[in-house]
Protein backbone atom coordinates (compact mmCIF):
# COMPACT_ATOMS: atom_id res chain seq x y z
CA UNK A 1 0.00 0.00 0.00
CA UNK A 2 2.06 3.22 -0.83
CA UNK A 3 0.98 6.59 -2.41
CA UNK A 4 2.28 8.10 -5.64
CA UNK A 5 2.95 12.17 -4.43
CA UNK A 6 3.01 14.96 -6.96
CA UNK A 7 4.25 18.11 -6.87
CA UNK A 8 4.34 21.07 -9.47
CA UNK A 9 5.53 24.10 -7.41
CA UNK A 10 9.17 24.87 -7.08
CA UNK A 11 10.15 24.92 -3.45
CA UNK A 12 12.01 28.36 -3.69
CA UNK A 13 8.13 29.54 -4.55
CA UNK A 14 5.57 27.72 -2.46
CA UNK A 15 5.91 25.35 0.71
CA UNK A 16 4.15 22.51 -0.53
CA UNK A 17 7.25 20.79 -1.70
CA UNK A 18 8.44 20.51 1.62
CA UNK A 19 5.44 19.96 3.45
CA UNK A 20 4.77 16.65 1.03
CA UNK A 21 8.45 15.76 1.47
CA UNK A 22 7.23 15.67 5.45
CA UNK A 23 4.19 13.59 4.90
CA UNK A 24 5.57 10.68 3.10
CA UNK A 25 5.89 7.13 3.80
CA UNK A 26 8.63 4.92 3.25
CA UNK A 27 8.01 3.04 -0.14
CA UNK A 28 5.76 6.22 -1.33
CA UNK A 29 6.66 7.94 -4.85
CA UNK A 30 7.47 11.50 -5.37
CA UNK A 31 7.32 12.92 -8.97
CA UNK A 32 8.25 16.24 -9.58
CA UNK A 33 6.43 17.75 -12.44
CA UNK A 34 6.19 21.13 -13.70
CA UNK A 35 7.79 24.02 -11.66
CA UNK A 36 8.76 21.53 -9.10
CA UNK A 37 11.21 20.08 -11.33
CA UNK A 38 14.06 23.04 -9.84
CA UNK A 39 13.81 20.98 -6.47
CA UNK A 40 15.57 18.21 -9.12
CA UNK A 41 18.65 19.84 -9.57
CA UNK A 42 21.61 18.91 -7.96
CA UNK A 43 23.45 21.74 -5.93
CA UNK A 44 20.50 24.01 -5.39
CA UNK A 45 19.67 24.94 -1.80
CA UNK A 46 17.07 21.93 -1.51
CA UNK A 47 19.55 19.76 -2.30
CA UNK A 48 20.68 18.18 1.01
CA UNK A 49 16.72 17.62 1.81
CA UNK A 50 16.17 15.83 -1.07
CA UNK A 51 19.15 13.16 -0.68
CA UNK A 52 17.71 12.22 2.86
CA UNK A 53 13.82 12.06 1.33
CA UNK A 54 15.54 10.02 -1.52
CA UNK A 55 16.75 6.99 1.19
CA UNK A 56 13.21 6.86 2.00
CA UNK A 57 11.09 7.18 -1.01
CA UNK A 58 11.67 7.03 -4.53
CA UNK A 59 11.86 10.29 -6.56
CA UNK A 60 11.25 11.10 -10.33
CA UNK A 61 11.45 13.88 -12.01
CA UNK A 62 9.03 14.28 -15.75
CA UNK A 63 11.25 14.74 -17.93
CA UNK A 64 9.34 17.04 -20.86
CA UNK A 65 9.04 19.44 -17.41
CA UNK A 66 13.20 18.93 -17.15
CA UNK A 67 14.07 19.76 -20.76
CA UNK A 68 11.64 22.60 -21.23
CA UNK A 69 13.73 24.29 -18.32
CA UNK A 70 16.88 23.95 -19.86
CA UNK A 71 17.90 20.50 -17.53
CA UNK A 72 18.48 17.23 -18.29
CA UNK A 73 19.39 13.77 -16.59
CA UNK A 74 22.90 15.25 -15.86
CA UNK A 75 21.64 18.16 -14.13
CA UNK A 76 19.64 15.43 -11.48
CA UNK A 77 20.72 15.34 -7.94
CA UNK A 78 21.88 10.86 -7.31
CA UNK A 79 19.35 8.79 -7.49
CA UNK A 80 16.45 10.78 -9.02
CA UNK A 81 14.71 9.01 -12.05
CA UNK A 82 13.38 10.24 -15.12
CA UNK A 83 10.07 9.67 -16.48
CA UNK A 84 8.27 10.52 -19.20
CA UNK A 85 4.40 10.97 -19.88
CA UNK A 86 3.96 7.10 -20.07
CA UNK A 87 6.18 6.63 -16.73
CA UNK A 88 3.53 9.06 -15.38
CA UNK A 89 0.96 7.17 -16.10
CA UNK A 90 2.67 3.68 -14.99
CA UNK A 91 3.40 5.44 -11.43
CA UNK A 92 -0.07 6.44 -11.40
CA UNK A 93 -1.39 2.71 -12.02
CA UNK A 94 1.42 0.94 -9.69
CA UNK A 95 0.36 2.64 -6.59
CA UNK A 96 -2.83 2.62 -4.65
CA UNK A 97 -3.99 6.51 -4.64
CA UNK A 98 -2.07 9.55 -5.51
CA UNK A 99 -1.83 12.38 -3.13
CA UNK A 100 -0.79 16.18 -5.71
CA UNK A 101 0.54 18.86 -3.55
CA UNK A 102 -1.14 21.93 -4.95
CA UNK B 1 -36.97 12.39 -8.32
CA UNK B 2 -39.14 9.43 -7.19
CA UNK B 3 -37.30 6.81 -5.47
CA UNK B 4 -37.81 4.28 -8.73
CA UNK B 5 -36.12 6.86 -10.77
CA UNK B 6 -33.18 7.05 -8.62
CA UNK B 7 -30.19 5.82 -10.63
CA UNK B 8 -28.09 3.25 -9.39
CA UNK B 9 -25.32 4.04 -7.36
CA UNK B 10 -22.05 1.23 -6.63
CA UNK B 11 -22.82 -0.09 -3.17
CA UNK B 12 -19.04 0.36 -2.65
CA UNK B 13 -18.22 2.38 -0.06
CA UNK B 14 -14.92 4.16 -0.63
CA UNK B 15 -12.90 6.07 2.20
CA UNK B 16 -12.20 9.95 0.51
CA UNK B 17 -10.12 12.59 2.36
CA UNK B 18 -10.00 16.38 1.04
CA UNK B 19 -6.81 17.74 1.81
CA UNK B 20 -7.22 21.87 2.72
CA UNK B 21 -3.79 23.66 2.56
CA UNK B 22 -4.30 27.10 1.83
CA UNK B 23 -6.24 30.00 4.05
CA UNK B 24 -9.36 31.05 3.04
CA UNK B 25 -9.99 33.81 1.45
CA UNK B 26 -6.58 34.61 -0.79
CA UNK B 27 -7.75 32.21 -3.08
CA UNK B 28 -10.71 30.31 -4.08
CA UNK B 29 -9.13 26.63 -3.02
CA UNK B 30 -10.86 26.35 0.26
CA UNK B 31 -14.36 27.33 -0.65
CA UNK B 32 -14.45 25.23 -3.79
CA UNK B 33 -13.26 22.10 -1.47
CA UNK B 34 -16.07 23.34 0.82
CA UNK B 35 -18.72 22.88 -1.96
CA UNK B 36 -17.13 19.53 -3.43
CA UNK B 37 -17.66 18.64 0.19
CA UNK B 38 -20.81 18.96 0.24
CA UNK B 39 -21.82 17.50 -3.28
CA UNK B 40 -19.45 14.38 -2.66
CA UNK B 41 -21.47 14.06 0.57
CA UNK B 42 -24.63 12.84 -1.36
CA UNK B 43 -22.70 9.96 -2.45
CA UNK B 44 -22.68 8.77 0.76
CA UNK B 45 -19.25 7.57 1.14
CA UNK B 46 -16.45 7.87 3.95
CA UNK B 47 -15.42 11.12 4.04
CA UNK B 48 -13.02 12.75 5.83
CA UNK B 49 -11.48 16.31 5.67
CA UNK B 50 -7.92 17.14 6.56
CA UNK B 51 -6.74 20.29 7.38
CA UNK B 52 -2.46 21.35 7.40
CA UNK B 53 -0.08 23.84 6.43
CA UNK B 54 -2.64 27.03 5.84
CA UNK B 55 -5.81 25.14 5.50
CA UNK B 56 -5.90 25.46 9.28
CA UNK B 57 -6.78 29.37 9.37
CA UNK B 58 -10.13 27.64 7.54
CA UNK B 59 -11.63 27.27 11.09
CA UNK B 60 -10.17 29.46 12.99
CA UNK B 61 -13.40 30.88 15.01
CA UNK B 62 -14.14 34.88 14.40
CA UNK B 63 -13.53 35.10 10.61
CA UNK B 64 -14.74 39.05 9.54
CA UNK B 65 -15.61 39.56 6.05
CA UNK B 66 -17.23 42.56 6.13
CA UNK B 67 -14.08 44.74 5.14
CA UNK B 68 -12.89 42.52 1.89
CA UNK B 69 -16.74 42.32 0.35
CA UNK B 70 -16.79 38.58 0.47
CA UNK B 71 -18.99 36.36 2.05
CA UNK B 72 -17.84 34.42 5.03
CA UNK B 73 -18.38 30.84 4.28
CA UNK B 74 -16.77 29.89 7.58
CA UNK B 75 -20.17 28.84 9.81
CA UNK B 76 -20.87 26.16 6.83
CA UNK B 77 -18.23 24.19 8.43
CA UNK B 78 -20.49 23.66 11.19
CA UNK B 79 -23.38 22.16 9.15
CA UNK B 80 -20.71 19.70 7.81
CA UNK B 81 -22.49 17.01 10.56
CA UNK B 82 -26.15 17.36 8.93
CA UNK B 83 -24.21 15.69 5.77
CA UNK B 84 -22.48 12.67 7.89
CA UNK B 85 -19.19 14.76 7.49
CA UNK B 86 -18.25 14.16 11.26
CA UNK B 87 -14.28 13.56 10.30
CA UNK B 88 -12.38 16.92 10.23
CA UNK B 89 -8.03 16.23 11.27
CA UNK B 90 -6.59 19.32 11.67
CA UNK B 91 -2.85 18.92 12.04
CA UNK B 92 -1.22 19.75 15.70
CA UNK B 93 2.58 21.05 14.03
CA UNK B 94 0.77 23.27 11.35
CA UNK B 95 -1.20 24.99 14.02
CA UNK B 96 1.49 25.66 16.44
CA UNK B 97 4.08 27.39 13.14
CA UNK B 98 1.33 29.59 13.06
CA UNK B 99 0.70 30.77 16.77
CA UNK B 100 -2.27 28.95 16.87
CA UNK B 101 -3.42 26.59 19.35
CA UNK B 102 -6.75 24.50 19.19
CA UNK B 103 -8.80 27.05 21.17
CA UNK B 104 -8.70 29.42 18.29
CA UNK B 105 -10.52 27.31 15.93
CA UNK B 106 -14.64 27.61 15.67
CA UNK B 107 -16.76 24.70 17.80
CA UNK B 108 -17.84 21.83 15.54
CA UNK B 109 -20.04 18.81 16.19
CA UNK B 110 -22.15 16.21 15.22
CA UNK B 111 -25.03 14.44 16.49
CA UNK B 112 -23.95 10.68 16.94
CA UNK B 113 -26.79 8.44 15.87
CA UNK B 114 -25.07 5.82 17.27
CA UNK B 115 -24.49 7.06 20.55
CA UNK B 116 -28.57 8.12 21.27
CA UNK B 117 -27.32 11.60 19.07
CA UNK B 118 -25.13 12.44 21.65
CA UNK B 119 -23.24 16.06 20.54
CA UNK B 120 -19.32 15.33 19.68
CA UNK B 121 -16.77 17.15 18.67
CA UNK B 122 -15.93 16.87 14.81
CA UNK B 123 -12.52 18.51 14.95
CA UNK B 124 -9.87 16.06 15.76
CA UNK B 125 -6.33 17.55 16.37
CA UNK B 126 -3.74 15.21 15.41
CA UNK B 127 0.14 15.09 14.93
CA UNK B 128 1.98 15.57 11.69
CA UNK B 129 2.55 11.57 12.07
CA UNK B 130 -1.16 10.71 12.69
CA UNK B 131 -2.25 13.15 9.52
CA UNK B 132 0.61 10.76 7.54
CA UNK B 133 -0.88 7.00 8.52
CA UNK B 134 -4.49 9.00 7.95
CA UNK B 135 -3.51 10.09 4.49
CA UNK B 136 -2.06 6.56 4.01
CA UNK B 137 -5.66 5.23 4.61
CA UNK B 138 -7.29 6.58 2.16
CA UNK B 139 -8.74 5.28 -1.08
CA UNK B 140 -9.10 8.68 -2.81
CA UNK B 141 -7.59 11.77 -2.22
CA UNK B 142 -8.67 14.99 -3.35
CA UNK B 143 -6.43 18.18 -2.75
CA UNK B 144 -7.29 22.12 -2.78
Amino acid sequence: MSTLHTVNKSPFERSSFISCLNHVKAGDAVLMIEDAVVAARKGSAFAEIVEKAAKDCTLYVLGPDLAARGMGEDDLIAGIKLVDYGGFVDLAAEHDRTNAWL
Amino acid sequence: MAMDEMPDVPDVTKKFLYVNRKAPYGTIYALESLEVVLIGAAFEQDVSLAFLDDGVYQLVDGQDTTGIGMKNFSPTYRALGDYEVTKLYVEKESLEERGLTPDDLMQITYEDEDDDWAEKPSIRIVSRAEMIDIMADQDVILSF
